[in-house]
C-alpha cells in the first residue's frame, strides 16, 4: 500500500511538472515536448510499472477496507467521540472519488492516445492533449468536477504522505514533525497545481 | 448527580442483545464509574433483576481488566484514565450515558459489557516473552543498558493489555497492542536476540485473529489509557520489514 503509495506520489509530481508546462505561454510547445517523451520506450517501462502501482494500492485498498469492516461485526451505537484526523478517516472514500476521476480522465485522455476512444475533432492528432484540455477546460461543469476532484486528491494526500513513512517505519524523533509539515506542503502544491490549470483555460484564456 | 444509563445487555455470548434504560438517582460525584455500576447492580439485585456483569480487578488503573466504551470513547471522556479511574464528576447532571462493549470480531462479547480478549494472549503465547534459563540474578551490570533506552522500553511495557486501542480503532485494529509488546522487548540487549523471530510470530497472529488492519488514524493512541505511542507501531513495521528481509532458513 505505502509502497506503489509513494510511487503514485512521485508520478503525480512529473504529471504535475508536465501539465505546468501548458502554463507556460508558449502556446504550448514546451508541453508538446515533454508528451512526446511518453513515446521513449525507458517511459513504456515506467508506464507499466505505473499502472501495476495503480493496481496494487486500488485492490490493497478495497481489501482493506473489507477486512477492517468486517473485523467490527456490531458497529457501536454511540458514534465514536474518539478524535481523529477527518483525512484519515476518509482515505476509503477519497480514494473511491480519486478513482472515479481516473476512470474519467484515461477515457479523455490516455486511451484516445491508445486509440481506444475516439479522436475528437478538435485534436489535431492522438498526442494533441493540449487542445483536448483546453476544450474539456473550458467546460465550466468539467472545470468545476476536475477541481473538486483534485480537492478531494489533496485530502488524500494529506493523510496519505506520512501515513507512507509510518507504515513503512521511518520514524524519527527529529524528522517525523518534518515529514508531516512536507506532506501538507506537498498536497497542497499538488491539489492546487493541477486545479490551477482549469481555472486558467476556464478564465483567463482565450484562443 | 441524576443520571440515565443506556446499557448493552446480552445474556450470553449467543444471545442477541439489546440497550436497556437505568435512570439511577442520587448518584455521588466522587463515585468511579465502576461504582456507579455496583450502586446500579445493588438496585437490580434488591429487585430481583440480574446485575449488569462487567469486569473489573484493581480498581486502580494497573491491571487492564476494565474497559467499557462509554459515551463513544473507550474508557470514557478523559484522557490517559481508565474506566475504573474515571469518575461521576467527568459527567453532567442528567446526562445520558451510554455504556457498550468493546466491539471487535477479536474480541466477541460474551455477557453484557464482559467481552473475550484471550485473542490478545494468544499473541502473546507465540513470542511475547524472553527465553532464558531462570535461575540466580545475573550480574546487573554485565549487561548495560542506557537510561535512555530503558526509559523508552519501559513507556511502550505499560501497556495494561486493556484493548482500548482496538475498541478506539475505526479498523479495530490491535497494532497499538502489538507494537508496545513487541516493542518493550525489541530495543533492549535481552529481548534484542530474538526480535527477529518475535515480530514475526506476533504479527502473524495479531493477524490471525480476525482483528483489522491500521491505516494510521492514530485514535489508538488517543485513547490510550497509558498515553502509548504510535512511534512504536513504526517501530513494529520496521522490525517486521527487517525480519522478513533478514530471516533465514532454518533446516
Amino acid at each position: 500500500m505505502a509502497l506503489a503509495g509513494i510511487f503514485l506520489m512521485l508520478f503525480l509530481v512529473s504529471h504535475l511538472l508536465t501539465n505546468l508546462l501548458m502554463l507556460a505561454g508558449d502556446e504550448g510547445k514546451a508541453f508538446d515536448q515533454a508528451v512526446e517523451l511518453l513515446g521513449h520506450p525507458a517511459v513504456k517501462i515506467v508506464e507499466y510499472i505505473l499502472f501495476a502501482a495503480f493496481l496494487v494500492h486500488i485492490l490493497l485498498g478495497v481489501l482493506l477496507q473489507l477486512i477492517n469492516y468486517n473485523a467490527r461485526p456490531v458497529k457501536y451505537k454511540k458514534a465514536p467521540r474518539t478524535e481523529i484526523s477527518t483525512f484519515s478517516r476518509y482515505m476509503f472514500h477519497t480514494g473511491v472519488i480519486i478513482l472515479v476521476f481516473l476512470v474519467i480522465h484515461l477515457i479523455n485522455f490516455f486511451f484516445v492516445r491508445l486509440g481506444w476512444a475516439p479522436l475528437p475533432e478538435y485534436a489535431e492528432h492522438s498526442h494533441d492533449f493540449r487542445s483536448m484540455a483546453v476544450v474539456l477546460f473550458q467546460n465550466p461543469w468539467y472545470s468545476g468536477f476536475y477541481v473538486v476532484c483534485m480537492l478531494f486528491l489533496g485530502f488524500h494526500l494529506k493523510h496519505a504522505f506520512q501515513s507512507a513513512f509510518q507504515s513503512l517505519g521511518l520514524n524519527h524523533t527529529k524528522y517525523t514533525p518534518a515529514i508531516k509539515i512536507i506532506g501538507t506542503l506537498y498536497a497542497i502544491f499538488i491539489s492546487v497545481g493541477f486545479a490551477i490549470i482549469p481555472v486558467y483555460f476556464l478564465f483567463f484564456y482565450s484562443s | 448527580m441524576n443520571v440515565t444509563l443506556k446499557i448493552w445487555r446480552q445474556k450470553n455470548a449467543q444471545a442477541k442483545g439489546k440497550f436497556k434504560t437505568y435512570p439511577l438517582q442520587d448518584v455521588s460525584p466522587e463515585m468511579s464509574v465502576l461504582e456507579m455500576l455496583d450502586y446500579l447492580n445493588m438496585q437490580l439485585i434488591e429487585k430481583g433483576d440480574a446485575p449488569v456483569a462487567f469486569e473489573h480487578d484493581c480498581r486502580e488503573g494497573i491491571c487492564g481488566t476494565c474497559g467499557l466504551y462509554i459515551n463513544g470513547r473507550p474508557h470514557g471522556p478523559m484522557r490517559n484514565t481508565t474506566t475504573c479511574e474515571l469518575h461521576m464528576r467527568a459527567f453532567k447532571d442528567g446526562e445520558i450515558i451510554y455504556i457498550e462493549p468493546w466491539r471487535a470480531r477479536a474480541f466477541p462479547v460474551l455477557k453484557d459489557l464482559i467481552v473475550d480478549r484471550s485473542s490478545f494472549e494468544r499473541i502473546m503465547h507465540t513470542a511475547g516473552f524472553i527465553s532464558i534459563n531462570t535461575g540466580s540474578a545475573p550480574e546487573a551490570n554485565s549487561t548495560p543498558v542506557s537510561k535512555i533506552i530503558a526509559d523508552k522500553a519501559f513507556d511502550a511495557a505499560v501497556c495494561i493489555g486493556c484493548g482500548a486501542c482496538v475498541a478506539a480503532c475505526k479498523n479495530s485494529s490491535a497494532m497499538l497492542y502489538a507494537a508496545a509488546k513487541i516493542a518493550q522487548y525489541a530495543m533492549i540487549p535481552q529481548g534484542k536476540v530474538e526480535a527477529k523471530e518475535r515480530v514475526d510470530k506476533m504479527v502473524r497472529q495479531m493477524d490471525a485473529e480476525g482483528f483489522g488492519f491500521c491505516s494510521n488514524t492514530y485514535g489508538c493512541e488517543f485513547d490510550c489509557p497509558k498515553g502509548i505511542s504510535v512511534d512504536f507501531i513504526a517501530l513494529m513495521n520496521r522490525e517486521f520489514f527487517s525480519s522478513k528481509v533478514c530471516k533465514q532458513k532454518h533446516k
